[in-house]
Parts: C-alpha cells; sequence; structure tokens
C-alpha cells in the first residue's frame, strides 16, 4: 500500500510537468497581450516593447518556459504582473478561501446526496423516491449562476437572514491566521465572528453543493438498488437483521465504490470550477483570482494557479484510489 | 407422534406481475418434525424456492404474496406475522442456508464479523464471547485453523468453505427448523458429499429440523426420512423416501427416478421426461402434468386430481377410488 502510494505521488511529477508545459503554451496562444492590457490601447510601440524586455517576453518561448521551470523547482511561482506582488504569498488567501466553500460544500453534498439516494432505493418507487429524483434531475439541471441569484434574491434581499455577498463582514474583519476562517475564528476565540463565517459560508455552499449533491444521490441510488438484490443481503435478512442495519451497513459499503468514485470527481471539479459561485457571492477564492488574472494576461498567475488547481485534483483522485482499498478489501494495491 | 415444528397447510403463493397474475405455489403441503429430514424435490420453477422464502418471509414483496394457506411454527401462525416477530424468527427458530456460496457472504466484511453478527442479532453476549462462538462454530463445521478463518473474508476461501460457513451462520443460535435450498448445488461432488454429511451430523446432534430443497434425488436418498414431489407449485406426491423409492406411484416421480443414471446399466441414452415444466397458470384446467404424462387419459385434460392416499400420497387419477 505504502509502496503504491509513493509510486503514485512520483507519478505526479511528470503530470505536473506536462501540465505546466501545456498551461504555458495555451496562455501565450490566447490573443491579447500583458503589456497592451498593463499600458493602453494609446500606449506607444516603444513603451511596450520596452515593457516586453522588462517582463521577459521578448525572449524565445522556450528560454521562457525554462526560467520560469527553474523559479518553480526553487518553489517561486514567480511575481504578478498586475499586482508586482510574489504569487506564492497571494495564492494562499484565495485556495484557503476556495477549500473552505469547498469543503462545506461536499459536507452537505454528501451528507444529503447520499442519505437521499439510500431512501429512494429502499423506498424505491415510493413517493419519496419520486420527489428526490424529480428535485435531483432539477438540481443537475439548474444553472449555479440562476440558483446563486435566487438564494441572493429570497435569502438576503427579501428575508434578510443571511448575507450576500463576501466571506466576512468587512467593519469586523476576521484577523487571518490559516485563512481557514472557521479555523482562524476558533483558533482566536471569537465564536461572534465563527458564527458570522458560518452564515457567510451558507448561502455559497449550497448554490455550490447543489450539483455533486444531486449526482450523487443518482448514483447512490443506483449502485444501492443494484446491491440490494445480491444473494448476501438476503442472506443478512435471513439471520433476522433490521433493514435500517441491512441498508446502511451492509448495502451502503459494497455500494461505495461508485458513490466514492463521483465524490473523488466532484471535489476536484469544485476547486476549480466555483468560479461562477465566487463571482455571484463575492468569494475571494481561487477560480476568482485566475479568472482575473486571464482577464490582465497575467501570464505568471494563470500558469501558477492552473497548476495548484491540477495539482489538487490529482492529489484527491489519489486519495480516493486509496480508500478504495479501504472500503473493498478484494482491491489490493502492490 | 409428535407435533410438527413447521407445518405449511394449503400455502399459495402467487406472483402479480404486469401479464397478470402468476401461481408459483398453489396450494401446497407438507410438514416437518423434530430431528427429522424432509426432502422436497422437482424441476427448476416448480415452486421449492418460493416456498421456502413464504416461509421465511423473505419473498420480493411486491411482486410475491402469499395469498392462501397458514405457516404453522410451533403452533403459531406465522403466515402474515409482523416484520418485528418475523425479524426473531429468521435466523434464531428457522434459519436458511442458499443455493449460491459464492455470493451468499458479505464480500467486504470477514467471516467473523458475519457470524457474529448472527449471534448477536438473537443473544444477549460481548462481543468477545460472541467471536468465540463463532469460532466454536466454525470449528463445528469442520472448518481448519478456525481462528485465523474469523478474520478473513469471503474471497479468500473456496465454495465449499463458504457453503460451511454459511452452515456455521445458519447453526448460530440452534435454530428448530434449517432450510436447506439446493445447498450443494453449486459444489463439485467430493465437496457435496462433505457438506451432506455435515449436515447429517448436526442434524443428530441438535435435533434440527431439516428440510432439503433440491432437484438432486441422489441427495434425497442419501438425507431424508420423508419426502415431497412439487410439479407446477403443486404436491403431487409425498411419503417416506423408502415408499417412494420403491413404489413411485405419480408418472411424474417414476420419470424423474429412471432418469437418474444407475452404474449397473450400460444405457446409451439416459431417460428423460419429455417437454419442460409449464408456465405456472398457462394449464387452466385438469392435470398440470397431463401433456407430458405417458399415462394420459381424457379425463387427465378435464378434471384435476386430488391429493388421495394415507401415508403415501399421490396427485394422480390413475389412483382415484
Amino acid at each position: 500500500m505504502l509502496s503504491y502510494a509513493t509510486r503514485r505521488v512520483l507519478m505526479l511529477i511528470p503530470v505536473l510537468f506536462g501540465m505546466s508545459l501545456i498551461v504555458f503554451s495555451i496562455i501565450r496562444l490566447i490573443p491579447g497581450d500583458p503589456a497592451q492590457t498593463i499600458l493602453g490601447t494609446k500606449a506607444t510601440q516603444e513603451a511596450i516593447q520596452s515593457l516586453h524586455h522588462a517582463l521577459g517576453l521578448d525572449k524565445p518561448w522556450f528560454v521562457q518556459y525554462v526560467s520560469y521551470l527553474k523559479d518553480l523547482l526553487t518553489g517561486d511561482f514567480g511575481t504578478s504582473i498586475r499586482t508586482n506582488a510574489p504569487i506564492s504569498q497571494e495564492i494562499w488567501p484565495h485556495l484557503a478561501a476556495t477549500m473552505e466553500l469547498s469543503f462545506v460544500a461536499m459536507i452537505i453534498a454528501i451528507f444529503f446526496g447520499i442519505n437521499a439516494g439510500i431512501i429512494s432505493a429502499w423506498k424505491q418507487n415510493s413517493i419519496f423516491d419520486f420527489t428526490a429524483m424529480v428535485i435531483a434531475l432539477i438540481g443537475v439541471s439548474m444553472p449555479v449562476f440562476w440558483l446563486g441569484l435566487l438564494e441572493q434574491w429570497g435569502f438576503s434581499l427579501e428575508l434578510h437572514w443571511l448575507p450576500s455577498i463576501g466571506r466576512d463582514n468587512i467593519r469586523n474583519a476576521v484577523n487571518p491566521i490559516t485563512h481557514f476562517f472557521l479555523i482562524d475564528t476558533l483558533l482566536q476565540g471569537r465564536f461572534d465572528q465563527f458564527w458570522v463565517v458560518i452564515k457567510h459560508l451558507i448561502l455559497p455552499s449550497v448554490a455550490l453543493a447543489t450539483i455533486p449533491m444531486a449526482i450523487i444521490a443518482r448514483m447512490t441510488r443506483s449502485s444501492m438498488l443494484e446491491v440490494m438484490r445480491s444473494d448476501y443481503i438476503r442472506t443478512a435478512r435471513a439471520k433476522g437483521q433490521r433493514m435500517f442495519w441491512i441498508v446502511y451497513k451492509h448495502s451502503l459499503k459494497n455500494a461505495f465504490i461508485p458513490i466514492l468514485t463521483v465524490i473523488g470527481l466532484q471535489t476536484g471539479l469544485l476547486l476549480g470550477g466555483a468560479i461562477l459561485t465566487e463571482t455571484i457571492f463575492g468569494w475571494p477564492g481561487i477560480g476568482r483570482y485566475v479568472y482575473n488574472a486571464i482577464q490582465y494576461r497575467d501570464y505568471p498567475v494563470i500558469q501558477s494557479g492552473i497548476l495548484v488547481i491540477a495539482f489538487f485534483f490529482v492529489m484527491i483522485n489519489l486519495i480516493v484510489d486509496i480508500l478504495y482499498a479501504v472500503f473493498d478489501p478484494r482491491i489490493k494495491y502492490r | 407422534m409428535t407435533d410438527p415444528v413447521l407445518d405449511v397447510k394449503g400455502l399459495k403463493t402467487y406472483f402479480f406481475t404486469d401479464d397478470g397474475q402468476v401461481p408459483a405455489v398453489d396450494g401446497i403441503d407438507f410438514h416437518v418434525k423434530e430431528g427429522e429430514i424432509l426432502g422436497i424435490v422437482g424441476e427448476s420453477g416448480c415452486g421449492k424456492s418460493v416456498t421456502s422464502l413464504s416461509v421465511m418471509g423473505l419473498l420480493p414483496s411486491p411482486p410475491g404474496k402469499v395469498v392462501d394457506g397458514k405457516i404453522l411454527y410451533n403452533g403459531e401462525d406465522i403466515t402474515y406475522a409482523s416484520e418485528s416477530r418475523m425479524r426473531q424468527i429468521r435466523g434464531n427458530d428457522i434459519a436458511m442456508i442458499f443455493q449460491e456460496p459464492m455470493t451468499s457472504l458479505n464480500p467486504v466484511f470477514t467471516i467473523g464479523s458475519q457470524l457474529i453478527e448472527a449471534i448477536r442479532i438473537h443473544r444477549k453476549c460481548s462481543k468477545k464471547q460472541a467471536r468465540a462462538r463463532a469460532i466454536d462454530l466454525l470449528k463445528l463445521v469442520g472448518l481448519p485453523r478456525a481462528d485465523e478463518l474469523v478474520d478473513e473474508f469471503p474471497h479468500q476461501l473456496s465454495g465449499g468453505m463458504r457453503q460451511r460457513v454459511m452452515i456455521a451462520m445458519a447453526m448460530a443460535c440452534d435454530p428448530k427448523v434449517l432450510i436447506a435450498d439446493e445447498p450443494t448445488t453449486a459444489l463439485d461432488v467430493t465437496i457435496q458429499a462433505q457438506i451432506l454429511d455435515l449436515m447429517l451430523k448436526l442434524n443428530r446432534e441438535t435435533k434440527t429440523a431439516i428440510i432439503i430443497i433440491t432437484h438432486d434425488l441422489g441427495v434425497v436418498a442419501q438425507m431424508c426420512q420423508r419426502l415431497v414431489v412439487m410439479y407446477a407449485g403443486k404436491v403431487v406426491e409425498e411419503g417416506t423416501v423408502k415408499d417412494i423409492y420403491n413404489n413411485p406411484k405419480h408418472p411424474y416421480t417414476k420419470g424423474l427416478i429412471q432418469s437418474v443414471p444407475d452404474m449397473r446399466e450400460k444405457k446409451q441414452r439416459l431417460y428423460s421426461i419429455k417437454g419442460s415444466v409449464p408456465k405456472p397458470g398457462s394449464i387452466k384446467k385438469g392435470c398440470q402434468f397431463a401433456p407430458r404424462c405417458e399415462y394420459v387419459m381424457t379425463d387427465c385434460l378435464e378434471q384435476e386430481p386430488q391429493l388421495t392416499g394415507n401415508e403415501h400420497l399421490v396427485r394422480c387419477l390413475l389412483y382415484r377410488e
């Protein structure tokens, strides 16, 4: 198991190397020029050329790539063209914001998705099953921006229950330590702020959770239905076991592999794909950070942002692969 | 004469499908006494397994439903008993072994945890005590290195070993009745003999009544005292194994016995009953076996025969009084 995990982590190196090359080339293929964006449309040709020189953009692309790679290996993500700040310092608060939001969203999606799927399978063709699956279908089809706007209109504008934007109260901002605000407020014993942070998290995390929740519910239902028809479930019933334990113990553990796959993929997608939610709810996450960088043609930031997202995507899939063996003893890694 | 532990009277189990109702079991009677071994034989699709699932209350429902008859356990009518009462009975009073040992154990839990579960559902005891009992049970069914086996998973065991585990699990709470639904069909011949010996041994030691459901007349001859022959959801012949083997009355039973290969004869072709089991409910009147019967008479197509006789019962117009 350990040697398998080590090998998988080592395989990360070529993956990230390939990723960096692809991102590096694609960015340079997009029309647009960082110097032009910075200096404006009325800039003279000389000014643009001297800025190109200052940014190193006048060198051949492979020279640029090698120097970028050299910096990367020493842990230097480079400097943002737009803000002139080191990216390694700038990126963490954004990454932490997205991770916190995705984490809460996935907890919601997993809890409700799995339970809805289980009960649908258990009470197949019942009213609950029908209702849950229709809601799941709507959930899959609902565009996040539309759901986000509806939430803001209903719970912020009309009912005034929850804040519509941001991570915390600007006039009473959280003093960041880890940049995970849920942790930071608790570390500082600021339970009033902790509550504020939770209130800020609810709307965006529910919006973000909807699609994964619906996908998890549908996957859980179909996987459970298959397992519950199997011989060993009949054996468990013949022992006199309660239906609750048959469903939640005997069936769920067997049905969990495909559910786990979906959870892994969806978590990976949330990390990079939360741009819409982050934009609607003014969430200072990595998606928005990279999106803004693309608009400014801030090459180093785009490269680093995408690389970090890719890294987490691969790591989550590695964790999922290792978890397979925990749920199914027949899976062995060598 | 002792009272039967399990007494099934006029059981009818129908399946309600989109194409109408299918009488899978159409009024069958049988009983089994303490320490007795009863065989139920018949071809595939004659309602043997549906009978056992009806007794256990494990019919897939919908579409299956017991529509008539009585299932008496120690005199208690459990035909329509509540789910919670059935849970007390299952495993504790009436246990069951299934046909497919390869798939009947949960692949993601250890042998031990599945045995411990079976024990602790019905017996109040600590996990440690249950584990000790689990190891004893594994030894009882003749499994080697029982104390290692408890921590192994089903996929690490062979089919015969798994069926032994299934038997151990069924015997966990000393049931009064053990229903074995084709317990040896999926196993090879040498293992079959071992499993049957084991069941005989348990029957003698624990006085558990056993109902063996099979299509293998060899198994019946080796194990059972009494025999029920089923055809198309009905009992066609019932009696002691000796009587039925020496003097089979129903043409179907005769056919079944004739189709068993005999080592002393050198036949080129084995006897077979022509045709196949009709779809339940497709024959509306007369004897269900008439279309395949060698002795068919005109009355057979019109009149439905009743089960007649005293000790050796048969459902055939050839024997009407």
